[in-house]
């Protein structure tokens, strides 16, 4: 049964786990409390740097402290985290291949009430497009905790993404993390349900409400955005032969993106993209925001099924 | 290959020499920033070779002082001051800005041995350089860290996000030097955005404040020395320079901000140049 599990209290636990390993130094811009990096404050004062609102300055200092062997986890929200320091994390991190831990939270549009200057919906993209950058977008609590243990083994730069609210678990505590592989978590044979983030929760209801109209609908968690999966998506593909991608994210420059990508060059295949269109959010309550943005699971089952009568 | 540690009439012409590879290069390029590379050649000359504790033989080595160059547009000089105190061959200079070089038209760590950061885009040199600062703090090690700003590069507002943190984290292991020679691309600092009061403005940020001329070699080093005698906070040097500094019809003269030299052009500063130098001897 699935629990509901804020990531970012699994970021902050995996954090506090990491704590004992010498070379791990986390910075905040002032939102430890938010982004749970005061976990790690409490446990280990000395290698925690407040650095204050000035996130492009912290991604400069990440640089150095990188460049000199540490291993940084650098949090803030995700429009700060991507947006406003875009072109240091091009310079600081992803240039020089350090060793930062972007690992942003309050991504998406759940953020909800605080409105579009909030909700990232553009993170994934601006990212995406870095040479040398890894880009992570966990479904869940237990994968945030696994995933953070994995980046932090991981020599190079990586963006790491969450939401706000407590999310449906979709994996089991203590299930591996590997950076770059996607996840079948249910095989079926009309079409390929690929979700990152929460909405694979929402891809996995697609696929029941589906079953009940006697469609097979495969569901893959695709935590990895960046590098794809290429083999399980196109493997995936080559069974069902049309496809469904689902993001808290703009349909522009993210998971979407990636796979039409993938699958326009080597599979072509029907692809409908779930995701923001090109507009930005509003103030409302989450469940109130995914049903106008047309993010539900319902929104994944009608896709769906337009993906199917777009095959061949 | 010039040996370190010299004395200041020997460091004048070391500065001197790096202004001439910095010509030939840009020239040998066609492109290139020579006007901030010579206004920088005397802190250069000092910092490689008298004042920073490096092996060019051994570029990680551990006990190293770092070196930052925010403003790397001038890349030249730093590269020059790299080979000449022997970290690559001279006469890879020549490849400078050139396809499959190492020297590429701005500073890339991994790249050049010697060069501890990417840099270019201005404005976060200082940030980096506040980033290994703390790190040298976290680790109890006793190295310095430097870190050259142009001055026009001081209009960028994270320059003063990282005086304040590192005030806030007494960085007295950081030294900036802010190479004021007046001109950015558009025209003087102060008509483009001014930004006096500057000796003020680091002062406000809780940072110690010499101001030198950037040319005079004895006053640059004794800034160095009271560098090291910072106890909580954080040194900044601010030196007074010219914009060309050494060829005559280079100075002050912003048209060579971002061009090189012609033909011409070259022959008649590399004559200037080693005129000045046979005066040091």
């Amino acid at each position: 049964m699935s629990q509901m599990l804020a990531q970012r209290d699994y970021y902050g636990k995996a954090l506090r786990a990491l704590a004992c390993r010498e070379d791990i130094v986390v910075l905040d811009a002032d939102l430890a409390g938010s982004t749970k990096t005061s976990e790690f404050q409490k446990v280990c004062p000395e290698r925690f740097v407040e650095v204050g609102i000035a996130e492009q300055n912290m991604i400069g200092i990440s640089s150095g402290l990188a460049a000199e062997g540490k291993t940084v986890f650098a949090s803030t929200f995700g429009v700060f985290a991507t947006g406003r320091c875009w072109e240091q994390i091009r310079l600081c991190a992803a240039y020089p291949k350090l060793n930062i831990k972007i690992v942003a939270t309050h991504c998406g549009i759940s953020v909800g009430e605080d409105g579009a200057t909030h909700q990232a919906l553009e993170d994934i993209s601006l990212m995406r497009t870095l040479p040398n950058m890894t880009v992570i977008s966990p479904a869940d609590a237990y994968e945030t905790y696994a995933a953070t243990m994995a980046i932090a083994e991981y020599d190079g730069p990586v963006y790491m993404r969450m939401g706000r609210s407590p999310v449906p678990t979709v994996s089991k505590e203590g299930e591996k993390f590997t950076i770059g592989k996607a996840k079948v978590l249910l095989e079926g044979k009309d079409v390929s349900l690929f979700g990152t983030g929460q909405m694979v929760f929402n891809c996995i209801e697609a696929a029941e409400e589906l079953r009940k109209e006697g469609i097979s609908a495969e569901v893959i968690n695709v935590s990895t955005i960046k590098p794809l999966d290429r083999e399980t998506v196109l493997a995936s593909v080559s069974g069902t032969g049309c496809a469904v991608t689902a993001e808290e994210h703009s349909i522009i420059g993210g998971l979407g993106s990636a796979v039409s990508e993938l699958i326009s060059e080597e599979l072509p295949s029907p692809v409908q993209r779930i995701g923001t269109m090109d507009m930005f959010g509003e103030s409302g309550s989450p469940a109130e925001l995914f049903v106008k943005y047309g993010l539900t699971s319902s929104d994944i089952a009608e896709a769906a099924r337009r993906a199917i009568k777009k095959k061949r | 290959m010039i040996r370190l540690a010299k004395s200041e009439k020997e460091l004048k012409e070391v500065a001197n020499k790096l202004r001439l590879d910095v010509i030939e290069m840009t020239s040998e390029a066609g492109s290139g920033h020579p006007g901030g590379s010579l206004s920088s050649a005397d802190l250069m000359a000092v910092l490689y070779f008298r004042v920073m504790n490096h092996r060019p033989s051994d570029p990680s080595w551990d006990g190293r002082d770092r070196f930052i160059l925010s403003k790397g547009h001038v890349a030249p000089i730093l590269y020059a001051s790299l080979a000449e105190s022997g970290y690559f061959p001279v006469d890879e200079l020549m490849t400078l800005r050139k396809i499959n070089s190492r020297l590429q038209g701005h500073p890339v760590r991994g790249k050049v041995p010697g060069v501890e950061m990417s840099t270019g885009s201005l404005g976060q040199g200082l940030s980096m350089a506040c980033g290994f600062a703390l790190a040298a703090k976290m680790d109890g090690k006793k190295h310095r860290v430097y870190c050259l700003i142009g001055d026009g590069e001081l209009q960028s507002g994270m320059n003063w996000e990282a005086a304040m943190f590192a005030s806030q984290y007494k960085l007295n292991n950081l030294v900036a030097f802010v190479d004021r020679n007046r001109l950015q691309i558009s025209g003087c600092t102060d008509d483009v955005m001014s930004i006096e009061p500057l000796e003020r403005k680091w002062e406000s940020f809780g940072w110690r404040v010499v101001t030198v001329d950037g040319h005079n070699i004895g006053q640059i080093i004794n800034a160095c020395n009271w560098a090291k005698r910072a106890r909580t906070r954080p040194t900044v040097v601010i030196m007074n320079t010219i914009k060309g500094k050494g060829v005559s019809f280079m100075e002050n003269n912003v048209a060579f901000h971002g061009k090189s030299c012609n033909q011409e052009e070259a022959v008649c500063a590399e004559n200037e140049l080693e005129e000045a130098m046979r005066f040091c001897r």
